[in-house]
């Protein structure tokens, strides 16, 4: 048992402490809040060229080939800078389900692309119905000739209005069980067919959009892993993804909780520092309790996607989503709080880590979701 | 990383576990959570089993053998403390103190006779101890005790009255904080002593917690006289001592909740699948389902965090910040633990003794009432985020206490 970052994760994690705090600073966050894109090309290529696209693709498709934990502690970094941009969306989401599920001339046409800085990509996956519920995909592929026409739409789709193509789950067989249904496809953003719509959300850094699809023709190329079969392989990437999000939850609330301490050390009212005061200063102690016990819970989940069982890497990760998502909106709630009527104002830094701390919470599963598949695992 | 023991731990794990099935005592029932009518027989429960975990190697794990201790790491006391709980939690309980505290602190601060002369008779069930710290004007103010210990020659004279000493009726023996100095700073003057609980002048009267039952006393002292070989450390160090043992002892303790808490779950799934509500079992109800998924969420937080703190202090051999928060893990989620269970069983919850419409025992009842003082024994949770606000965080005292020292 050895549950500590070794020497090459921590150099990992100071070099993006380092880089984001320079190129990234909050910035920048304001900046992309309010800018269409969310982005800079500019920053993208400098993220490229730390090797953050790479951590996880394998070394034949131009990647590192590492280990979850090792994405974890850049993912980390960046929630503490509320970094905005595709970097989740393309690394965690599209990446992770070419990996999971791609054929060899899929791998090498993607994720080449995606280690190299060339290419964007999201996954398609709420609709308007399902609410926060992973397993409700009801949206319509219809097989057509050899290949399949999508039609439908799908919601809360991250940074589609940027991304070259995403991977859409779609259910090609009727019935309510998502494991013998649903099929994975590889769709270009500019076919015919599909229209994206910038959403306008509350978190500003991380941008939403609804995909329509309508008469979308796809090719047999273009299913990911086999027709019916999509649910266990997206199953696996949204696992990936819920320990992503927590990662970005865990360095947004310490960060949250820096704040709040740094100002209750110089606030002065009722001629004392306000973190004198047990109201507050238990407050913050409630917060550091929160971020610690959240970075032990997302380790575990980080190290159960490589080397748990089935089960164990399923509960970890809904432990992690439900436990560390909820701690980061009940931190970055406690800042505003402590900072009073500053932490209220635009111009503090508070409201972009409440924000990101919702858009997290609610997404890939909300907490809800989440304790109900640990219920069910649970009891088998 | 990595989460899983290694498999030279596993191998000593697998055989514990097989000792141990063949080693309970015969007249304990795992399906009841207490099977002992009296204190006094559960003391002695205690007392068997612990020679017999003695006697099989299997105690003290970290402890120098020459005391008693089998010389091996953390690791295999935790291995084994963890097991214990999760197993027979009912046939430590009376050893928390003895082993939680007398044990750390007579080995790390307490000099070759205190040793030689105590640790192997607690280690083969011979002894129990208590630990006499709270006083009626010093409860989270620790530092606030006023049993005095006069010095005469080469004893000192004690006076004064102590204040919830869980397991004083059993205790041989007490690890006792009195002040030596009354005038000097508070916590400068405090001395820290090994009682023998057969002295004369000492009396202990149990007192009747909300649970119904008296797992604590008070103790009074009426000129006791101690010879000067039972103080630990110099005059004056025992604010020190007692709080040092503190911190170090935190991790292992906060291991063995994990365990303890990780059996309450299976508990839980049990009382949910045969308890009902609208005339089916309250595992359908989605409200009940949250909170019990809720509850082994904060299990297994404490699990994994614990885990970690103990990880870290294996490597760096000193405990870390993140060490600080393992107690509220457990003591404020066993509260919504045992409360959700009491939920779940509607106007049952009230049935506390013997019946046929009694749950599980009355497991839950004696538990939910016996949490409430989880958040308040062995640094309340006010305190607790006291210290963390202060001392990991840096944040300022408040005034009043800044204005006196």
């Amino acid at each position: 048992m050895d549950i500590a970052l070794d020497k090459v994760q921590m150099d990992i994690a100071k070099e993006a402490r380092r880089f984001l705090d320079k190129e990234c600073p909050t910035d920048y966050a304001r900046e992309m809040f309010e800018d269409e894109r969310g982005f800079t090309d500019e920053i993208w290529a400098k993220m490229v060229d730390m090797d953050w696209m790479r951590v996880r693709i394998p070394e034949p498709y131009g990647g590192m080939g590492m280990d979850q934990i090792d994405l974890t502690v850049v993912l980390e970094e960046m929630g503490r800078a509320v970094l905005p941009g595709p970097f989740f969306s393309t690394v965690l989401l599209a990446a992770e389900a070419i990996m999971e599920a791609g054929s060899d001339s899929q791998k090498e046409r993607y994720l080449s692309g995606i280690a190299a800085g060339e290419i964007k990509g999201t996954l398609a996956l709420h609709e308007p119905d399902g609410g926060a519920d992973l397993g409700f995909i009801q949206m319509e592929a219809r097989a057509d000739g050899d290949g399949f026409v999508l039609e439908g739409t799908k919601l809360s789709v991250p940074d589609a209005h940027v991304a070259d193509f995403l991977v859409c789950a779609a259910c090609t067989k009727a019935g309510n069980d998502p494991a013998q249904g649903i099929t994975l496809f590889m769709v270009d953003l500019s076919a015919d067919g599909v229209s994206v719509s910038l959403l306008s959300t509350m978190d500003g850094t991380r941008k939403l959009c609804a995909v329509d699809f309508k008469g979308v023709r796809v090719s047999p190329e273009a299913v990911l892993g086999e027709p019916h079969k999509g649910w266990e392989p997206l199953r696996r990437v949204l696992q990936r993804a819920q320990v992503g999000l927590c990662a970005e939850c865990v360095g947004g609330a310490q960060r949250a909780m820096e704040i709040a301490t740094e100002y209750a050390k110089i606030r002065v009212q009722f001629d004392q520092p306000i973190g004198a005061f047990q109201a507050i200063k238990h407050r913050c102690a409630q917060m550091y309790v929160e971020v610690e016990s959240s970075r032990s819970i997302l380790y575990w989940a980080a190290w159960a996607q490589d080397y748990g069982d089935p089960k164990e890497a399923a509960l970890a990760a809904s432990v992690a989503k439900a436990y560390c998502s909820e701690a980061f909106t009940h931190v970055s709630t406690g800042v505003i709080q402590v900072l009073g009527g500053t932490g209220f104002a635009w111009e503090n830094d508070a409201h972009l880590y409440l924000k990101r701390a919702k858009a997290n919470e609610q997404a890939l599963g909300d907490p809800i979701y989440h304790r109900e598949q640990v219920a069910q695992l649970l009891t088998g | 990383m990595d989460f899983r023991l290694t498999p030279e731990q596993e191998a000593f794990r697998e055989g514990f576990v097989s000792w141990l099935n063949k080693n309970l005592p015969d007249d304990w029932d795992p399906s009841r959570y207490r099977n002992y009518d009296s204190q006094e027989e559960w003391g002695r429960a205690y007392s068997d089993f612990q020679r017999r975990l003695f006697d099989g190697g299997y105690t003290a794990m970290h402890y120098p053998k020459e005391y008693g201790g089998q010389g091996k790491t953390l690791m295999e006391e935790i291995i084994v403390s963890q097991t214990l709980f999760s197993t027979c939690p009912e046939l430590r309980y009376p050893g928390v103190v003895t082993h939680g505290m007398a044990v750390p602190t007579i080995f790390t601060c307490g000099n070759e006779e205190q040793k030689r002369e105590f640790l192997p008779r607690i280690l083969n069930g011979t002894h129990i101890w208590c630990q006499g710290f709270s006083e009626p004007d010093a409860g989270s103010d620790m530092a606030n005790v006023s049993t005095q210990a006069v010095r005469e020659n080469n004893h000192y004279i004690i006076n004064g009255q102590k204040v919830w000493t869980s397991f004083a009726h059993l205790a041989d023996y007490c690890i006792l904080l009195v002040r030596t100095d009354p005038t000097v700073a508070r916590h400068k003057g405090l001395s820290y002593f090994l009682l023998d609980m057969k002295l004369p002048g000492v009396e202990v009267r149990p007192m009747t917690q909300i649970t119904g039952e008296a797992e604590f006393n008070e103790l009074f002292f009426d000129d006791v006289r101690v010879p000067e070989e039972m103080r630990v450390g110099e005059e004056g160090q025992g604010w020190q001592i007692a709080i040092t043992t503190l911190m170090f002892e935190r991790v292992l303790g906060d291991a063995i909740m994990g365990a303890a808490y990780e059996t309450n779950i299976q508990k839980m799934i049990e009382l949910a699948s045969q308890t009902k509500r609208s005339g089916r079992p309250v595992m359908h109800d989605p409200i009940f389902r949250q909170q019990l998924a809720q509850a082994y969420i904060e299990v297994l937080v404490l699990k994994y965090h614990g885990l970690r703190s103990l990880s870290n202090q294996l490597k760096t051999k000193i405990p870390g910040p993140e060490g600080s928060i393992g107690k509220l893990l457990w003591s404020e989620p066993n509260q919504r633990i045992t409360e959700a269970a009491i939920g779940m069983q509607g106007p049952n919850s009230q049935i506390m003794g013997a019946s046929p419409w009694t749950i599980q025992d009355g497991y839950w009842q004696y538990s939910f009432l016996r949490s409430k003082g989880n958040t308040i024994e062995a640094g309340s949770s006010e305190i607790l985020r006291n210290i963390i606000g202060e001392r990991v965080l840096g944040l300022p005292k408040d005034v009043s206490r800044a204005q006196r020292k």
